[in-house]
C-alpha cells in the first residue's frame, strides 16, 4: 500500500462555525492502481485530495486522523521534507488547466521552472532536452516549438497535457487528478483518460481520480469510493459497485444518471428528491436519510457505522438494500 | 415561430483604425433552422461551436453581421433582429427570455427572491403595478417548487438547484413565449438536475413554452429536445427529431460528437477509445473557427434524406465507416 487515508477528519472554521467538510474517510492507494473519488458538490471529495498534500485552506485543520505514505506520516512532514513530498512523490493536476498556468511565462519558461525545482542541478540544455521529452510523452506534437508558445495559444485539452506534463516532471509515483477532464469538451475528455491510463502502463504511476461523472470513471478505475455529506458511503471493486449498488445513495446516483437515448415522451425520470445535506447544520445521523427511499427510524439517529464486507464497505444499516 | 435565418456573426480579430478586415473569426457562418411554437429545440456541439451565440442573437446581446431572425409572436407581431428598434427590442425581450448557466453568479446576492423576481420586469414594457407584480411573484415562487416565505430570503439561502429554480421564476414573470435555456442543468448535481428538467418540461405543458435548449451533456439533450441541430465551427452540420438523431446519426461529425460521450459500463470492461480514428483525426481540431472553414456558394446547402432529417454537406466528406 504506498498511500494510506485513516480516519480522516477535516474541519473548516467559518463565519458560521466549524464545518465537518470530511468525516473520518478511510482508503488506500496500492501501486499502479486507479482509484476513483465519486461524489456530488459538497461531499468532501477535493478537500480529501487536498489533504493528501496538505493544501487545504488556511481556515481548514486536520482535525483527526492520518495519512500515510509508504509508512511515515504525510502528518508529520516539515519544511524541505514536504517540498519534496509534494511533486516528487505525489503531483496533482486540477480542473481548470487555463487558470493553472502564468499567462506571461512561455509553456517552456513554466515547464523549465518546474523541472528545475525538483533537479537543481540541471544545466539549459538537460532542461530543454528533459521539456520536449515530457511534452513528447503527453502528446504534445511540434514539442520544440511548442516551447515558445504561451498558454493563450493552446486549447484546454492541450493545456490539460501540458498540466500532466508538470506533473511527471518531478516522477511521481501518485497522481491525483481533481476533476481534470469537468471543463473539457467531450471530445476532449476521453483523451485525457487515454493519457492517463497510458501513463499508469508505462510508468506504474497510481492515480487518484477525483469526479463527478460516473459515466467517465466507470470504464477506468479498479475500484470506486463513493461519498456523500463528507463521509464514505461505499466503496468496492467498480464493477461490483455500479452493477450491484449496496447503498441506497449509490443506487440512487446510479439511477438520477439520464439514459442516453430516454426521451421525455417515452420514459420519466427517477428523481431523487430533496438535496444535498447543508454541512453547516449537518442531520445528527446519515446525512442522507432524509432523502433515502430505504430510510428507518434508526437511521436518523446516529452515523451508521462502516462495515466491511468482503472486498467492499458500506456504510449502511438497512440491511442488503438493492 | 422563430427563423434563424442564415445568421451570421464575425467578430474581427484586430481592432482600431489599421484593422485588416479580412481578419475575423466567423462565430456563426449562415446557419438556418426554424423553432416551432411549442417545441423544444436542443443545440448541441463543442465549446466554440457557435451554439451560444446564435441563441444571443435571438435577444440581441450579440448584434448580427448577416442574415436575419425572424420571431412571430403568438398575438401576430413580427419582429425582425436586423436593424430592429428599441421599442420592438423591449417588447421582444419580454416574449423571449434568457436563463443563464450558474444561478450563483446570475442572481445578485443583495436583492431579496422578491426584488429578484421583479427585477425580471426591468426594460419590459409590461410593469403591471407594484400590487400586481408581487402577487405574480408569489404564484411564480409556487409553480417553480419553492414557497412564499422564500421570497424575503436571499439567494445565498438557497441551493444551487434552488437558485435555478428562481432563475426560471424571474424568467417567467413577463409572461413569455420562448425561454432560452443555456446549461441551466450542467452546473447541478447529478441528483438535482432530473428535478429541474421536469420542471421545464413541466412549464412547457402548462404554459404552452418554447425552447432553445444548449447544453454540452448529449443524454440530457436528447432526453428533454423535440428536435436537435448539431453545430459545429459556427455551421449547422445536421438536424433531426431528437428520438430520430439519438437513435441514426448521418454526419461523420455528429457520429464522432456522440461517440465520444462516455457510458457508464458496469461489465468491467477497461477504457477503451470508441469511434473512428479517422472521423477523430479529422474533427480533432480546436473547433472554433478562426479559419473560415466553408466556401461561401456551399455552405447553406442541406440534403434532407429522410422527411425532418437534414444533413450538411460540408464536411460530409469526412471518410465515413
Amino acid at each position: 500500500m504506498i498511500l494510506t487515508v485513516e480516519n480522516l477528519s477535516v474541519d473548516f472554521a467559518t463565519g458560521g462555525g466549524l464545518l465537518h467538510a470530511v468525516r473520518d474517510v478511510s482508503f488506500t492507494l496500492d501501486a499502479g492502481e486507479v482509484v476513483g473519488i465519486v461524489g456530488e458538490s459538497g461531499s468532501g471529495k477535493s478537500v480529501t485530495a487536498q489533504s493528501i498534500l496538505r493544501i487545504i485552506p488556511a481556515n481548514g485543520r486536520i482535525a483527526a486522523g492520518d495519512i500515510r505514505f509508504r509508512d511515515r506520516s504525510v502528518l508529520a512532514l516539515d519544511g524541505e521534507e514536504l517540498r519534496r513530498f509534494r511533486g516528487r512523490e505525489v503531483a496533482m493536476i486540477f480542473q481548470e488547466p487555463g487558470r493553472s498556468f502564468d499567462p506571461i511565462y512561455s509553456i517552456g519558461k513554466s515547464l523549465a521552472e518546474t523541472i528545475r525545482a525538483h533537479q537543481p542541478d540541471l544545466g539549459e540544455d538537460e532542461i530543454r532536452e528533459r521539456s520536449i521529452r515530457l511534452l513528447e510523452e503527453v502528446h504534445v506534437t511540434n514539442p520544440e516549438r511548442r516551447l515558445e508558445n504561451f498558454p493563450h495559444q493552446f486549447s484546454g485539452g492541450l493545456l490539460q497535457r501540458i498540466m500532466i506534463a508538470h506533473a511527471l516532471a518531478s516522477d511521481p509515483t501518485v497522481l491525483i487528478a481533481d476533476e481534470p477532464t469537468t471543463a473539457l469538451d467531450v471530445t476532449i475528455q476521453a483523451g485525457i483518460v487515454d493519457l492517463l491510463l497510458e501513463l499508469r502502463r508505462r510508468r506504474n504511476v497510481a492515480i487518484l481520480f477525483i469526479t463527478h461523472n460516473l459515466a467517465l470513471i466507470s470504464s477506468f478505475a479498479d475500484r470506486l469510493v463513493v461519498m456523500y455529506g463528507g463521509l464514505v458511503m461505499e466503496e468496492g471493486r467498480t464493477v461490483d459497485v455500479l452493477r450491484s449498488p449496496r447503498h441506497p445513495y449509490t443506487a440512487g446516483l446510479l439511477a438520477s444518471l439520464v439514459p442516453f437515448g430516454a426521451h421525455h415522451s417515452q420514459q420519466s425520470l427517477f428523481i431523487l428528491s430533496g438535496a444535498p445535506p447543508n454541512p453547516m447544520a449537518p442531520e445528527p445521523g446519515c446525512p442522507f436519510a432524509p432523502r433515502c427511499p430505504l430510510a428507518k427510524p434508526g437511521c436518523r439517529e446516529a452515523i451508521p457505522e462502516i462495515r466491511t464486507d468482503g472486498g467492499s464497505r458500506v456504510r449502511c444499516i438497512v440491511e442488503g438494500p438493492k | 415561430m422563430i427563423h434563424f435565418d442564415s445568421i451570421v456573426k464575425h467578430y474581427p480579430l484586430e481592432a482600431g483604425f489599421f484593422a485588416r478586415e479580412e481578419h475575423k473569426v466567423f462565430a456563426v457562418n449562415g446557419v438556418d433552422f426554424r423553432v416551432e411554437p411549442g417545441e423544444i429545440y436542443g443545440l448541441v456541439g463543442e465549446s466554440g461551436c457557435g451554439k451560444t451565440t446564435t441563441a444571443r442573437l435571438l435577444v440581441r446581446m450579440e448584434r448580427l453581421t448577416g442574415g436575419n431572425i425572424l420571431f412571430r409572436s403568438r398575438d401576430g407581431r413580427e419582429f425582425r433582429l436586423a436593424g430592429i428598434g428599441r421599442a420592438d427590442l423591449a417588447a421582444l425581450r419580454s416574449r423571449v427570455r434568457y436563463v443563464f448557466q450558474d444561478p450563483a453568479r446570475s442572481l445578485n446576492p443583495r436583492l431579496s427572491i422578491r426584488e429578484v423576481l421583479l427585477s425580471g420586469y426591468r426594460y419590459s414594457p409590461r410593469w403591471p403595478g407594484r400590487s400586481r407584480a408581487e402577487e405574480e411573484a408569489r404564484s411564480l415562487i409556487q409553480e417553480v417548487g419553492l414557497s412564499v416565505g422564500d421570497l424575503d430570503r436571499r439567494p445565498a439561502d438557497f441551493s444551487g438547484g434552488q437558485r435555478q429554480r428562481i432563475s426560471i421564476a424571474r424568467a417567467l414573470i413577463t409572461q413569455p413565449e420562448v425561454l432560452i435555456c443555456d446549461e441551466v442543468v450542467s452546473a447541478l448535481d447529478v441528483s438535482i438536475q432530473g428535478q429541474i428538467l421536469n420542471l421545464l418540461l413541466r412549464l412547457r405543458e402548462e404554459r404552452g413554452l418554447t425552447m432553445i435548449f444548449i447544453a454540452h451533456d448529449l443524454a440530457v439533450v436528447g432526453y428533454v429536445s423535440d428536435r436537435i441541430g448539431v453545430m459545429y465551427r459556427g455551421v449547422l452540420v445536421e438536424e433531426a427529431p431528437a428520438r430520430t438523431l439519438m437513435a441514426n446519426r448521418r454526419h461523420p461529425y455528429t457520429q464522432y460528437l456522440f461517440e465520444s460521450l462516455p457510458v457508464l459500463r458496469t461489465d468491467g470492461e477497461s477504457h477503451r477509445r470508441r469511434g473512428d480514428p479517422a472521423l477523430r483525426a479529422t474533427f480533432s481540431r480546436r473547433a472554433d473557427a478562426t479559419e473560415n472553414p466553408v466556401s461561401d456558394a456551399t455552405f447553406l446547402e442541406m440534403d434532407e434524406p429522410e422527411p425532418g432529417h437534414r444533413v450538411s454537406r460540408i464536411f460530409s466528406d469526412a471518410p465515413r465507416r
